[in-house]
């Protein structure tokens, strides 16, 4: 077919390609750049920085794999890649289940409900050091809210901060108390997805209200729920204002979790290389976990 | 087999009263129709018998037993959705499964259930399947399958056929109408389509207002129109209604005169209730003949002619200035522009009085 046999067709394909050159890419580039100087260029400095010996004033020298190889004789490291197990494994199941069962008990429309929303929701607003200065009121044993109240019926105060057996579930419960609000209004939000019909055809069904909440509510929402695991794990595998500000990661390291070690390795120590391999043992860790979450839930869900 | 019985059964959101003291006797294996405009209640007064919406006054009995204190599932009814309502979910199977399995039915007895339903509404390769990967079409068989298997005393539907396509939905009434005869149960259907109404019902509740206007058999409803409302609803092209006053005419009929002096006799008797101010005329286009030649009858020129084949529908602007419309012959040689003679069949008119109630002819009988 040539373009001269049909010529409104060639103009017509013509007008068609144009948009397929380069200018395309015009409209995106101003975003391409943000994401590969903000984003990209980093990611990769940070690799390449955990090969190097490197303080604050440079690059020494390049040392290879060494920093990985040291970061996994060193004790310290190693607790604190515990610890920050420990307390992923305290906190996302209980904010995941804690956010749900309080979205499912606030989901409705009358004017408690929103007033409740708004007052479980307003502690996220709250800054860290807020958080914690409220908290270790609250925890301290010397006249703090728990051990007042101990005192109150005759108990001994609790050095809740002070125990390396109390000082991460203290932490954690802290979190929990600070964090509850994004979870609850992500599930809030995908049951207001649910249609109603659903319910009214369940109700139909004869279906009571465990039966409802287990074969019609949590499978409509099931992607949520993949979503707050995911977003909860990549949040709480960061932790480090609270035991910053509340412990600095005592006592006996206890409470000392990745990204303080990190800081302290990079900021106060100068050991810049060192640190950078810290941090990329902390991706490599969220990357695994958030990645095994979403194939298992994916799985069991057979979507 | 079940009726349904509705004594004073209102509703009111705030201040509004959707429903208001309405009573209903709904015979067993009856097919009842609610038809109305939106807004009329009749969605509403289904669901409160399905026992999704509360009843804030009157009593609901289903086979004799008070039900409206029961919550949904335990009302012995079955209510098919208009936007089907399948648990995405869930299999067609398992969707179709759940409400037997709710009240402990046996697992072969449910399978069994489900592959006879499935097997009469031809959606046995779909069960499983889920309800996203099926067609509009395929989902309302579910729809109506998972009501089957229940076996209820009471089918209910609210407007099943409004999301389907034409062709489909002609087709699906017509199994409607066969299921409805395999199947002992009671049924009530909502619909706004007057088509579906008069086809379906064995009975049709016109609602307006969340009041009942009519309830009659579909031929009642169409030539003894209760109200003027009833008779604008039901019908197509619509009824046609003029402004008249009435006096004395032969034999103790009504005369129907219009402003312009032009006078139909009806064979409606003469009422008290028809003198004085705003009275209608109402006749249907059928019950109005046209002819080209000069005659006596009223004078109008065809403004618009609407050629269906089998008939044409001819609107014409009468001297009084109101639009009629005439019903022809599909070979009819009006065009626009011509000016005709329409004569209204005195023996099909209806005279409606200020309040809107209707009067008929006396050999307007079906």
């Amino acid at each position: 077919m040539t373009d001269a046999a049909v010529p409104g067709q060639s103009q017509a394909a013509a007008v068609w390609r144009r948009p397929r050159g380069w200018s395309n890419y015009v409209f995106v580039a101003p975003y391409l750049v943000a994401y590969v100087l903000l984003l990209v260029l980093p990611l990769f400095a940070g690799l390449a920085l955990s090969l190097f010996k490197a303080d604050l004033f440079g690059v020494e020298r390049f040392v290879g794999l060494a920093n990985f190889g040291r970061l996994f004789g060193d004790q310290l490291f190693l607790g604190t890649v515990l610890n920050t197990l420990y307390f992923v494994l305290l906190t996302v199941p209980a904010l995941t289940i804690s956010g749900l069962a309080l979205a499912l008990a606030l989901n409705r429309q009358t004017r408690l409900a929103a007033v409740m929303r708004a007052i479980f929701f307003c502690s996220t607003v709250l800054s860290v050091t807020v958080v914690t200065l409220i908290w270790r009121m609250v925890l301290i044993p010397d006249g703090g809210m728990v051990a007042t109240g101990l005192e109150a019926i005759g108990q001994a105060p609790i050095p809740f901060l002070n125990d390396t057996r109390l000082v991460m579930p203290a932490i954690a419960l802290t979190t929990i108390w600070w964090c509850i609000g994004l979870p609850m209004v992500l599930f809030l939000a995908a049951l207001q997805q649910v249609p109603r019909d659903l319910y009214e055809a369940a109700a139909l069904d004869g279906a009571g209200w465990f039966k409802t909440l287990w074969r019609i509510t949590l499978p409509s929402i099931s992607r949520t729920f993949i979503l707050v695991l995911i977003i909860e794990i990549i949040l709480q595998f960061q932790l480090f204002g609270q035991p910053q500000l509340m412990t600095l990661g005592g006592p006996n390291n206890a409470s000392r979790p990745i990204v303080l070690f990190i800081y302290e390795t990079g900021f106060r120590r100068w050991d810049l290389g060192y640190a950078a391999a810290a941090s990329q043992i902390l991706f490599a860790m969220i990357l695994v976990a958030a990645a095994a979450q979403y194939w298992v839930t994916r799985r069991k869900e057979g979507l | 087999m079940s009726g349904v019985d509705l004594l004073g059964v209102s509703k009111q959101y705030g201040k509004t009263k959707v429903i208001d003291g309405l009573s209903l006797h709904v015979q067993p294996h009856e097919f009842i129709v609610f038809l109305g405009p939106s807004g009329c209640g009749k969605s509403t007064l289904l669901r409160m018998i399905a026992g999704l919406e509360t009843v804030d006054g009157g009593e609901i009995r289903i086979g004799g037993e008070r039900v409206d204190h029961l919550p949904p599932g335990q009302r012995g009814v079955a209510l098919v959705f208009q936007q089907y309502a399948l648990y995405p979910h869930m299999t067609i199977r398992q969707n179709m499964a759940f409400g037997l399995e709710n009240i402990g039915t046996a697992p072969d007895e449910i399978a069994r259930r489900v592959d006879a339903a499935a097997e009469s509404l031809e959606i046995s390769a779909l069960l499983d399947r889920k309800p996203g990967q099926l067609s509009g079409g395929q989902r309302q068989r579910v729809a109506i399958g998972r009501a089957i298997v229940k076996n209820p005393k009471v089918f209910l539907f609210d407007e099943p056929l409004s999301n389907l396509d034409a062709a489909l939905r002609v087709r699906t009434r017509v199994e409607l109408a066969q299921l409805h005869r395999r199947v002992a149960s009671t049924m009530i259907f909502v619909t706004h389509d007057q088509v579906e109404a008069m086809t379906l019902a064995d009975r049709i509740v016109v609602m307006n207002g969340g009041k009942v206007e009519q309830i009659g058999t579909p031929l009642e409803i169409y030539n003894r129109p209760a109200t003027a409302f009833v008779a604008a609803f039901v019908g197509s092209p619509t009824i046609n209604l003029l402004p008249v006053s009435v006096e004395a005419g032969v034999q103790g009929f009504a005369r129907a005169k219009l402003s312009d002096g032009a006078a139909v006799e009806t064979q409606v008797p003469m009422s008290q209730a028809l003198q004085g101010e705003g009275v209608r005329l109402g006749a249907r286009p059928e019950a109005i003949g046209i002819s080209e030649a000069d005659g006596s009858g009223l004078k109008g020129t065809a403004e618009v002619v609407e050629r269906l084949g089998d008939r044409t529908s001819v609107h014409v602007r009468i001297g009084i200035g109101e639009m009629v419309v005439a019903e022809d012959s599909g070979t009819s040689r009006v065009r626009a522009g011509d000016v005709v003679t329409l004569t209204i069949d005195g023996s099909r008119t209806h005279l409606f009085d200020p309040s809107g109630q209707g009067y008929h002819s006396v050999v307007s009988d079906d």
